[in-house]
């Protein structure tokens, strides 16, 4: 086991350029881009939404939740069951409504996954997110493994998510109010709790934290911001699946916030829209002789993580973090 | 329930646990052993089912292409251990999740080339396609007790190697005191791969056996791989003797939950999981 | 000295792993005001000592009281509120953060625990004065004050084990558990921290754990002496200096 890896914490004034740049140009976007580019990109930032909340439980606490996508589901089957079959959920009630009951969930499940570790929490959270898989999967009453649709997409007063626009900066607004609340809770005295125990439980205890309660609750917070997601992402594509809280949905969650670099949340939004990206990508890759790249789209996909796993196991901002500590110090020693 | 019936349920689960045995005692040994967990550990799983597939139909006979399959299993699982595992050892759980989840994909998608994407079928062997009649209406398939027999049989196998022979005794020195069993000149290395080797072996064989019952498809090895891991986390890490009641457990809970709760027979395993974990959360034999 | 000023009160102790019995009815007391040192041979059992008292390890057999209230087989974070610190023999602190950090983490644990509570999770850690006042006094009674900046890892052995005695000293513990705080320390460090123990001395119930026999006669007002699991004599450090089976199983050889 290796030790307890120092994450980046604070960014580097240049990648700080670089994040509000891109906030500029997300916010700009619909000026110019395609309806197909709006959704591409309402979902990456859902997706960053997801992979945020993910961070707080990995990156930031030290869990390994292969099961996180059962929070995301669950809200999103939420908006579904309360959507009205022929009028649009109103939005002010049935996000929040859809929020309580994913982090409920996750505090349920919390209570008995919290108090495993390891390699014991990282099976227990997927068995039990497989649990709620099965459970919709088998079921034609909560819609099967057809799922269910969202007729039509919530809305309240001026807020309507029929329109692309209009949820392209609910998405985009609802990414920046997470951020900047995941960002604010990492130095409270919440979030250096949580830090602590990733770094080293042990002592912690020692001191005289009670680190149940504390990775319960970050448990179930991150479970209520992926509820967040989830409910958009329902909005967006107005259709609800088991696969959403699928062991795929889960790895590929761990993935994006691995691919950017843990523990300070825009590594995590980064890291979405990255495999987001690539996998958009690779699916659409030519044809070469007789063979279409694109239909084997798995192979590249799973040698793409293979390749980072190997290479780059800190991420983007990892080696971003890497190379300036080299041109700082001059010398070869990272942090 | 019918004495038959219950009967005929008894051997499904025995059969379906001891199934679950064989993946499990392999991810829990090479968990327990080299600390690192596989997630495509039920990937051989298929492997295996897709290899009878074609290795019986080259051969003609289903035993003598497990028998083959099972040498293929060895050497692969050596092979990937010295030129990949190895290097994870001492990684992060993490890094050792999101490296066999690409490896996933990778399999799914050779499967997918080498094989198609259609469900295959495997047949019984003409000597084992026969029934035990239990009753006027009811009997058993001969094939299943077959399943059974085979992975009693490894199990005993197993058991024997770990605890009797002096390959078993340098495995479980290994296990619990690596630097201590190098510096006594053991080849640590060559133990590891032999783990790994053998880990693959059984899951391989497992799908072999078990492929005319069960079919061949794609996504065979994602199904059995949570109750996989279920399995290993209600026997405990690095328990074999976990991972077999453990196992047995679940193919009852499982089989006759099936049969006398069918609405709530998927959650049941699970149920039983969160209950261990309430009383024990590391497991009924934690190491 | 009154009975209110026995701190820390162990009785019977026994702790067996499956035959082996690592401690055997071990029994002691912790007095304010004094420093009582635990002495013995490796794999005498005194880790496993501090391990009970601690609450890292749950007692086969045998009471712990603190301060009036039986902690027996309590978690060690409960134990820890009650008033009970512990420094570590192997280095257990924060390596990738500054010095200043692992003591206001500390020192943060003695405000009222509400992860629940969303307040905390939007209020600034580092902004809060009491938590601050007693990182700052934990910090500076272990000669760490200039050093506050420098991340835990690229410390020195020495700091670092000041780092361990501050971070103990940033929760206001009454008993004080330190399991070899010397070790590995050069002679000017080992002189301030035998200064720095002798001034806890006066308001703190002190156990110590060592191995440096200078430093445990020149600190200690009581000595317990452990082999094998078992105590073979406690007494003051005159009585124990001239204690013939002492002598035979452990001074003699190791001196």
């Amino acid at each position: 086991m290796s030790a307890p890896k120092s994450h980046l914490e604070t960014l580097p004034r240049s990648v700080q350029f670089l994040l509000a740049t891109a906030v500029v140009g997300l916010a700009l976007f619909p000026l110019m881009g395609s309806d197909y580019a709006l959704q591409s990109l309402s979902r990456m930032m859902i997706l960053a939404i997801f992979a945020m909340s993910l961070d707080l439980l990995q990156g930031v606490t030290g869990l390994v939740s292969l099961g996180h996508a059962a929070y995301f589901g669950l809200a999103g089957y939420a908006l579904a069951f309360l959507s009205p079959a022929n009028d649009p959920a109103a939005l002010w009630w049935t996000l929040p409504a859809a929020m309580l009951f994913s982090g409920a969930a996750a505090l349920v499940i919390g209570f008995f996954v919290v108090r495993t570790h390891g390699i014991y929490f990282i099976m227990v959270t997927m068995a039990f997110a497989q649990m709620l898989f099965y459970l919709f999967f088998d079921n034609k009453a909560l819609g099967g493994s057809d799922g269910i649709y969202v007729n039509i997409r919530p809305g309240s007063g001026p807020i309507d998510l029929e329109n692309k626009v209009t949820l392209f900066y609910v998405c985009l607004a609802a990414m920046l109010l997470v951020y900047a609340f995941l960002r604010r809770l990492l130095w409270s005295s919440f979030g250096r709790a949580l830090v602590g125990i990733r770094i080293n439980e042990h002592r912690m205890k020692a001191v005289g934290f009670a680190t149940f309660g504390y990775k319960l609750s970050a448990f179930t917070l991150a479970g209520a911001l992926a509820g967040l997601a989830g409910y958009l992402w329902g909005a967006l594509n107005g259709f609800v699946n088991p696969e959403l809280m699928g062991f795929h949905m889960s790895a590929h969650a761990i993935m994006m916030v691995i691919l950017g670099g843990m523990g300070n949340f825009a590594g995590a939004a980064i890291g979405a829209f990255v495999f987001e990206g690539v996998l958009h990508w690779v699916k659409d890759l030519p044809q070469v002789g007789s063979v279409r790249l694109g239909d084997h789209w798995q192979l590249w996909m799973g040698l793409f993580i293979v390749g980072v796993v190997v290479l780059a196991p800190r991420g983007v901002l990892g080696l971003v973090g890497s190379a300036l500590e080299r041109l700082r110090s001059g010398k070869g020693e990272g942090a | 329930m019918t004495l038959a019936n219950f009967l005929i349920q008894l051997l499904n689960s025995v059969q379906y646990g001891l199934l679950l045995f064989m993946l499990a005692a392999g991810l829990t040994l090479i968990f327990g052993i080299m600390g690192v967990v596989n997630l495509a550990h039920g990937s051989f799983y298929m492997l295996g089912a897709y290899l009878a597939y074609t290795l019986a139909a080259q051969m003609g006979s289903l035993p003598l292409a497990i028998v083959v399959g099972a040498l293929i299993a060895g050497v692969l699982g050596f092979v990937l251990e010295r030129l990949l595992f190895r290097h994870f050892y001492h990684r992060d759980h993490l890094d050792q999740v999101l490296l066999t989840f690409g490896l996933i994909y990778v399999f799914e998608e050779l499967r997918a080339i080498i094989w198609g994407n259609d469900v295959l079928g495997v047949k019984i062997p003409e000597s084992l396609d026969w029934s035990i009649p239990l009753t006027d209406t009811l009997s058993y398939p001969a094939y299943r007790l077959f399943i059974s027999a085979v992975c009693i049989g490894l199990a005993l196998a197993l058991y024997l190697l770990i605890s009797k022979t002096r390959l078993g005794m340098k495995i479980r020195a290994g296990a619990f005191n690596r630097d201590m069993t190098e510096s006594l000149g053991i080849n640590i290395e060559l133990i590891h791969a032999l783990v790994f080797g053998l880990g693959v072996g059984l899951a391989v064989v497992a799908g072999m056996v078990a492929s005319p019952v069960s079919s061949v498809y794609p996504n065979m090895g994602s199904q059995v791989l949570i109750m996989c891991f279920v399995v290993v986390v209600i026997g405990g890490i690095g328990s074999v003797r976990g991972a077999l009641i453990a196992a047995l457990l679940v193919g009852l809970v499982d089989t006759f939950g099936k049969v006398l709760l069918p609405q709530v027979a998927g959650m049941l395993v699970y149920m039983l999981m969160a209950a261990v974990l309430l009383w024990r959360p590391e497991g009924l034999f934690k190491q | 000295m009154s009975t209110a000023d026995v701190l820390l009160s162990a009785r019977g102790l026994t702790k067996r792993f499956g035959g082996l019995a690592a401690n055997q009815d071990v029994s002691l007391d912790l007095w304010r005001g004094r420093i009582h040192a635990v002495i013995g041979p490796n794999g005498a059992g005194k880790s496993t000592l501090t391990n009970l008292l601690s609450g890292d390890l749950p007692p086969t057999s045998g009471t712990v009281t603190l301060a009036g209230h039986d902690i027996t087989g309590r978690a060690p974070h409960q134990i820890s509120r009650l008033g009970l610190g512990r420094s570590y023999q192997k280095t257990n602190i924060f390596l990738p953060l500054t010095v200043q950090e692992n003591v206001r983490l500390a020192a943060q644990s003695r405000q009222l625990q509400r992860p629940w509570n969303p307040m905390h999770w939007v209020d600034a850690a580092t902004q809060h004065a009491q938590v601050q006042a007693r990182c700052d006094r934990a910090l500076e009674l272990a000669g760490l004050s200039a050093r506050r900046l420098v991340v835990a890892g690229t410390c020195s052995h020495g700091e670092q084990r000041q780092l361990e005695i501050a971070m103990t000293l940033a929760t206001q513990p009454q008993v004080l558990l330190l399991d070899e705080p010397l070790a590995g320390m050069g002679v000017a460090e080992a002189e301030r921290m035998v200064e720095l123990l002798l001034r806890l001395k006066a308001e703190h119930a002190i156990m110590l754990v060592e191995h440096d026999m200078d430093a445990v006669f020149a600190l200690a007002d009581h000595l317990t002496v452990m082999v094998n699991g078992q105590v073979i004599a406690s007494g003051t450090p005159e009585a124990i200096r001239n204690d013939a089976g002492v002598q035979a199983a452990y001074l003699g050889e190791e001196h």
